[in-house]
Formats: C-alpha cells, structure tokens, sequence
C-alpha cells in the first residue's frame, strides 16, 4: 500500500492506506480521530466535514488519493477544553446542541465560513450550514452561536 | 384522623433500594443512577438537578451514571416524555431519605441535634462550628435501605437548582471531540460486522453464495443463522468489502408487496382491523342542522435519526455482554434472552449515548444483530453499523394514519355533536413487552419469530393511535374510535407523539375550520371551549406574544394549534406565520408551554424548540415513500428533512409553575406545532391542506378540490 502524506490538525502525517479508501475510515479508525461522524457515507448529511485546505468538505467520500500534501483540520484540530475556539465557547454557552452527533461537522463548517467570512450574517450563516443535518432541531440556537463567535473573534 | 400513607413513585415502588440509586466515593464525589438513558433531550443534567438540590452538593460533584442490567435501577423504557415525571420523582425522594439518613448520623457523631444541621456542598454543620460531611459518615450510613416515602423533599422556594438553567453536563465532550458516543467507542480487539438485509420488503434469504466474500482480505468469519447473514471483519471497510461481496451471492424470496402510496387512507380503511371505543360523552342529544365530514391522513415518518444505529457485543462462554443506545436496557434484554434461550442473567446490556432517539428505532435490532455476529468472533467484541439506506428502510417507521371526523352542528355552526375515527398500523413494538421478540433479526434466524404486529399502549398510558384523540375541548357529546390494523406490510413502531401529531392535527384542523364558517376568532373559539384555566394561559400567551391576531397582509398566514400532550402532560400552543407563494415558508413559531415545575427551563426550551422545528419538517417535506416491492426513501436525496436555511424562528415561553409536578417536554410541540402551521396555510391561500405533508403538489390538489 502506498505512503500518503498530508498534514492533519497542523501536524504532518505519514499513512499507508489504499488511495481509494475514504478519508473518514482512515481518520476515524487508524489516526484516533473521534471529531468526525459516520452519517451518511455519501457525503449528504456533513456529519462527516472536515476543513481541507480551509474549505468545508465531506470526508466520509473523499478518497485518500485527493488528500495528499493538503491541510486537513477535524473538530481535534480547532481547540481543547483547556484553550477553546471562540465557536467552541460560543456553543456551550447557547447549550447549542440537543444529541449533538451533528455538532462535530456543524462546527467545522462555521470555522470555514468565519475563515472566509469573519462577520457573515445570519442568512449567511444558515446557507453555509445548509450542507449539514440536524434532526433535533437545534439549528437556531448553532446560529446563534456562530453569531456570537464571529462577534467575540471580532472584538479580540 | 390519619393521613394516607405517603405514596412512592412509581420507579421507587419498582427499586426501592436506595444505594441503587445514589452512592457516595471517595473524592467528594456523588455517583448518581438512574434508569433513564440520555437520548440528546438533556435528560442527565436536569436529573443531576435534583439530585445536587435535594443533597445539597455542587451539580460538579455528581457523576451520572450510564443504566446498565449489572448495576442500575429498572426504569422500563425512556419514552413518552416520562423521565422527568418517573426518574426525577424517584431521585427527589431518595435523595432527601439519603439526606436524612446522613443528617440523623451526623446528629449521633457530632451530638448536635439533627433539626440544627445544616448540609452545604455535602459538608453536614451545627452550631458550635462542629462539621462532618457525606463522605466522612459514608462507611457508617448503610445505604441498603428500602426507601419509605418518609422524608418529604424540598418546597419549590427552597431549591436552589432545580428550577434554574443550568448548563448540561454532556455538551463539554461533544464540543471538544471526546469520545462520548457509542459509535466513537474503541474496545480492545475490536472486530465489525455487517448485516446482509433485502431491498424487496419481506424478502428472505434462500440460498447464498459465500466464495466471494470468503476471498475478502480482513474477512475474520461470515454468520448464518436462518436467514440472517452477515460478515464479520477486522476493520469497517473490509466489512464493507465483504457485505459487499456477500450480496451478489444472495437469492432472496419474492417478499411481500407493499400498500398502494398514493392511497394510504384506503389501504388503512380496507384492513382487517381491532376496533375500540376510546371513549364517549354523551348528553341530550341537541338538534344539529348539518354534519361536516372530515378525513385527514399523515403518512409514514422515519426517525431518520443523523446516525445510523450501532451497537456492540462480546461473548464470554455462555454469558454476553451488549453495548447499545436502546432506550430500555432491561427491555432489550428481555427479548435477547428469549432469542438467545439464555436466562436473562447471563446478558448484560449496557447503555451509552447514541445520535438524537425520537422513539424506538433500530438501536434495538442492531444489538441483537451484534450479539449474533459476535458468536462468531471467537470471544472478541463486534461492533455493527447499520448503513444509511438500511437505517431508512428497515428500522421501524412512524405509521401512517387516517383520520375521520364528523363534527354535528347546529344552526349557528356551534358544535353539538363530534365522531372522531383513526384506522392505523399500532404505534408500540418495543422489546421486552410481549412473549414474542420485537428485534428485526428474531425474524430471520432459523426457527424465526414472527414480526410482531404492532400495538397501541393503553389509554392509561396515553393510549398510541388514539393518543390525543379525545378533545379537551367542552363539546356535549362525542365518540372517539380507534381501528388498529391487524396487518402490517410496513413495520411501525413508535415514533414521537404515537397518533398524538396526527390526532391533534385533525382536530385543531376542524375547530379552525368551525370557527372561520362562524366568522369566529380561532383563539377565541378555543378559549370559549375550554374550562382548563392551564390551557387556556398557555393559549393566551401564546397569541400575546405573537401579537395575535395582526392585520391580514397578502401572502402572509397565521394559524393556532393547541394540545395538551397525551391529556396529562404539558400544555403547549403554537401560534405559526408563514408566507405562501409557489411554496410554502414557515417565518416564525411563537408557543408558550406549561410543564408545571420546569426543572432545567433552558433544557425545556431547548425541547420545544426541537420538537416545533422536527414537527414543521415533517410538516413540510417527510414521507416515507415505496411502491410495491419495495421503500424506495433510503438516502438523505429521497427523504429530505428541514434545512437550516429553511428552519423558522422559534420563540418559545414558559409558564413556569414550581408547585406543580414537572413532566416531559419532548413530544408537547408537534401536535400544535403541525395544526398551527394547516390553519396558517389556511389563512394564506383559503385552502385546507387535509393530507400530510403540506406539498406544493398537495395545495394545488387542495386547490382543485376546492373548486
């Protein structure tokens, strides 16, 4: 099996995998990641969104080979209890969840959106989670707090 | 005069032992155990609540339990928005009578009398600055007491937590990628497994060729059982490989057809059906001018829950232990011993956090799938995720339903008389409660069980398909029947609400529709019926603060639904504004909702705001579609739910009542959520939309049934 190289959560990687093997199978059972759900395994639900080169995608269909060399970031990747992202915060404090399945991709895509946007507007914010799922119905309060993080990273 | 004797509640009447419930280690710790399970409503946290409250210790130092057979007290099924009414009854009242058992030894060690105690954050103190706390007297105070109703919890004023939002203690973990969910689990040596199912619905397995998954690398063995199948392999994607592989061996039966889609209401109406009489009120008959005859029908709903369901086993000799996200532990296990002949003792099912459960979905049968698979694994543990396409085909389904109501009314359009029918599959086929199993493999091994048909829980317990289907409402006569089908070509089970959102929907429907052929006010029409000063506030507040009833703007509806769930639990009415052109756009959901004492009020809004937004998805978009081989909705593109940028506003108001005995809030808003959405659809473009869900294609037959 061949070597790929790529950088995950900041660090470089070295993985022998098959290059037609999704990128989710890979993170979840050889690398310990944790931050990113199976949901759908077609790439439908954003369950599964990682940050590739900063640009939200589903990984869950996503082919090691289209990886290599690129930056990957998963939920690990964006802050720790001890040094939180501001999304992180900003999501515990709205109690931003009901089951929270869907969170792990739902925080990925606003950390893109912020990269790429740092003041969206609620309408903005809604169409950049469009690609993300939620069956708890807990989509206002995710707003909320995308909102709320985007105004704190401003202030800072 | 005597007083009755004190009453336990029910959960404690079922496990009366106190240390199985509350324990006290070293640390400072308190480890918490109730039988509810967390299913995404919260339902730890606010549990944690009462507990911290009527122990007097910080909410930090209380360690939840996950409900395990091995250790934890029998609580039945999470369901039915009961947790709070059965598990947080039980935790007040053996936390004071641990509290008092602790006070009493205090008293003895300190020689201070026990009424001049006091307990902060688990440190016991008198006067005189003596001071012991819980965990000091731990070794002295047997905790192996039955509990005996003796010691009375706090008043409403004296709780410090409870009552208060408090953050929930889950949501730390699911932020910061902690492992927390049983699909995040990593056992040592763990293998997985892959179950082979039919597209054709019924179809069974008669012969399968097995070579090519046999050449699979990673394949450790393949399982037959009758014909149930499935590989077992030393990572997902080989298991995948495998499954893969195993199908194109597979020959299946013709199967059994399935119902004609575009007619539910007809299929509901031609079968063999149990018919009951719910309920009647009967009164001198008054004259009646005219009979509206109504039919409203909803369609199968999928709990289409973001993850697929999971679970784990491993098999030690004889003896199993299972790892699920089930919503009845002991339930669960109850049917796997039966398929298994073991007795019950020689399984243990243990409980951990799956995706958001909105009622029996396949957690159950994937455990018995794992349980099967695991056989074969030579005593290491096997971990089984359904697919999506089998998590939307093969779990049970909400069931469709139809619904008739004749309503009599007078010369002036008041009503004098109200036949309230329902033709549906039942709505309960959980585990644990029949002598036959209710797993989805039981009826594919050999020797199998039957699929049971489902049932409707009795009227006691809020009933199923006529769940909500006799009014609250002061009509002087009705008759309220339920004909539950006696044959079930699509398997249901229970989904969120049972009949309650179909019900509510039909009846909040006509009311509207009586009071616009009055030229009545709808909010006004309810309160004139309604003698419950408890739904009427929650009426009220809700048309107060959605300003009810702004002036009519083109293009712009505004509707009203009320219910109170299951006729005993929370009162909740939704007041909707939505904006119909080609399609229709729910703007904004405005509810009030009355639990009584609300223990955790952000954890209950949190609940409504869930609820009001899966019941306008539904509302709005789901059907589980098939024709008739098969169900033809299996991916996220078929059975599209509500997106972000499709999801109203949500503005959700408490009445907060502290003296009154809290219950669930997690099923309180779909009835009137839906309702409230059909009257403003109504108020937008003059049409009853009368069949679920609210279409384009279903207004323009509405339209042209109109004219």
């Amino acid at each position: 099996m061949p070597t790929l190289q790529f950088r995950l959560n900041g660090a470089a990687i070295a993985v022998d995998a098959d290059p037609d093997q999704m990128l989710l199978d890979v993170l979840r059972s050889r690398l310990g990641i944790a931050g990113a759900h199976f949901g759908c395994g077609a790439g439908e639900c954003g369950a599964c969104h990682v940050m590739v080169d900063g640009r939200a995608m589903a990984s869950c269909d996503m082919p090691m080979w289209s990886v290599a060399d690129k930056d990957v970031v998963t939920l690990e990747g964006l802050g720790t209890a001890a040094q939180p992202h501001p999304l992180q915060r900003a999501f515990i404090s709205e109690q931003a969840m009901q089951c929270g399945y869907c969170v792990s991709g739902i925080l990925i895509s606003a950390a893109a959106l912020l990269k790429r946007n740092p003041s969206p507007t609620e309408a903005e914010v809604r169409a950049a989670l469009d690609r993300n799922l939620c069956r708890c119905g807990s989509h206002n309060r995710m707003v909320r707090a995308v909102l709320r993080a985007a105004s704190e990273m401003a202030a800072s | 005069m005597s007083s009755p004797a004190p009453k336990l509640p029910v959960s404690l009447v079922a496990n009366p032992r106190l240390s199985s419930w509350v324990k006290f280690s070293g640390e400072g710790r308190v480890a918490i155990s109730p039988g509810k399970v967390e299913i995404g409503q919260g339902i730890v946290t606010a549990l944690a609540q009462i507990a911290a409250d009527e122990l007097d210790v910080d909410i930090s130092r209380i360690e939840m339990i996950r409900a395990s057979t091995a250790t934890s007290p029998n609580e039945g099924v999470t369901s039915g928005s009961l947790s709070i009414q059965q598990s947080g009854r039980a935790l007040r009242q053996v936390c004071a009578e641990v509290r008092q058992r602790f006070l009493f030894a205090a008293s003895e060690r300190l020689g201070v009398d026990a009424a001049l105690l006091d307990v902060d954050d688990g440190t016991i103190s008198g006067p005189g600055n003596v001071s012991t706390s819980y965990w000091e007297l731990a070794g002295d105070v047997s905790l192996d007491h039955d509990a005996t109703a003796g010691a009375a919890a706090k008043s409403a004023a004296r709780r410090a937590v409870a009552g208060h939002s408090v953050q929930r203690v889950d949501i730390p973990d699911k932020v910061f990628a902690q492992p927390r969910f049983i699909h995040d689990q990593a056992l040592p040596g763990l293998l997985h497994g892959r179950v082979l199912r039919p597209d054709i619905s019924g179809a069974k397995l008669i012969a399968l060729d097995e070579a090519a998954a046999r050449a699979v690398p990673g394949l450790v063995a393949i399982a037959r059982d009758g014909g149930f199948a499935g590989v077992v392999a030393d990572s997902e994607t080989a298991a995948e490989a495998a499954l893969k592989a195993l199908r194109k061996g597979a020959t299946w039966s013709a199967g059994e057809p399935l119902p004609d889609e575009d007619d539910l209401a007809g299929f509901l109406k031609s079968q063999p059906v149990e018919s009951t009489v719910i309920d009647t009120r009967t009164a001198t008959t008054r004259v009646h001018a005219r009979t509206l005859r109504r039919q409203y029908t909803r369609p199968y709903i999928a709990h289409a829950s973001i993850a697929p369901s999971c679970a784990m086993a491993q098999w030690d000799g004889d003896r199993v232990h299972v790892w699920t996200h089930s919503q009845g532990v002991y339930l669960l296990r109850a049917d796997l011993a039966t398929v298994l002949k073991l007795p019950a003792e020689n399984i243990v099912v243990e409980h951990m956090e799956g995706a958001g459960c909105y009622g029996h979905n396949a957690a159950d049968d994937v455990a018995l799938d794992a349980v099967l698979l695991a056989k074969a694994a030579g005593g290491r543990p096997v971990r089984v995720q359904w697919s999506r396409h089998d998590e939307m085909s093969h779990a049970p389904f909400g069931a469709a339903m139809a619904i008739e109501i004749e309503a009599d009314l007078d010369a002036d359009n008041e009503i004098v008389g109200w036949r309230h029918a329902i033709w549906s599959n039942g709505h309960a086929a959980r585990p644990g409660r029949a002598v036959q199993p209710a797993l989805l493999a039981a009826t594919e091994i050999a020797n199998p069980y039957p699929r049971m048909i489902s049932t409707n829980p009795p009227a006691a317990n809020g009933g199923g398909g006529d769940r909500n289907s006799v009014p609250l409402y002061d009509f002087p006569t009705w008759t309220i029947t339920s004909h539950r089908l006696l044959t079930m070509p699509v398997r249901t089970s229970a989904l969120r609400t049972l009949g309650g959102q179909g019900n509510v929907f039909a009846i909040e429907s006509l009311l509207d529709e009586i009071a616009a052929l009055r030229g009545e006010d709808p909010v006004g029409f309810r309160l004139r019926h309604l003698r419950d000063e408890r739904a009427r506030d929650v009426i009220r507040a809700a048309a107060r603060r959605a300003q009810w009833k702004p002036q009519k703007q083109a293009g712009i509806g505004h509707g009203v639904g009320f219910a109170r769930y299951k006729n005993t639990g929370a009162y909740c009415a939704a007041i909707a504004e939505i904006e119909g052109a080609d399609d229709i756009r729910v703007k904004r959901l405005t509810l009030a909702v009355d639990v009584g004492e609300a223990i955790n009020p952000d954890g209950v809004i949190n609940q409504i705001e869930g609820g009001a937004i899966q019941a306008t998805s539904w509302v709005l978009k789901e059907r589980v579609r098939f024709d008739r081989t098969r169900i033809t909705t299996t991916s996220w593109t078929d059975y599209p739910i509500l997106t972000f940028s499709e999801v109203p506003a949500v503005d959700v108001a408490i009445i907060q009542r502290p003296e009154i005995e809290p219950v669930g809030a997690g099923e309180a808003a779909h009835g009137p959520v839906t309702a409230a959405i059909a009257n403003a659809v109504f108020d937008c473009l003059g049409v009853r939309v009368r069949d679920l869900p609210i279409t384009r294609d279903k207004i323009i037959a509405a339209m042209e049934l109109a004219s």
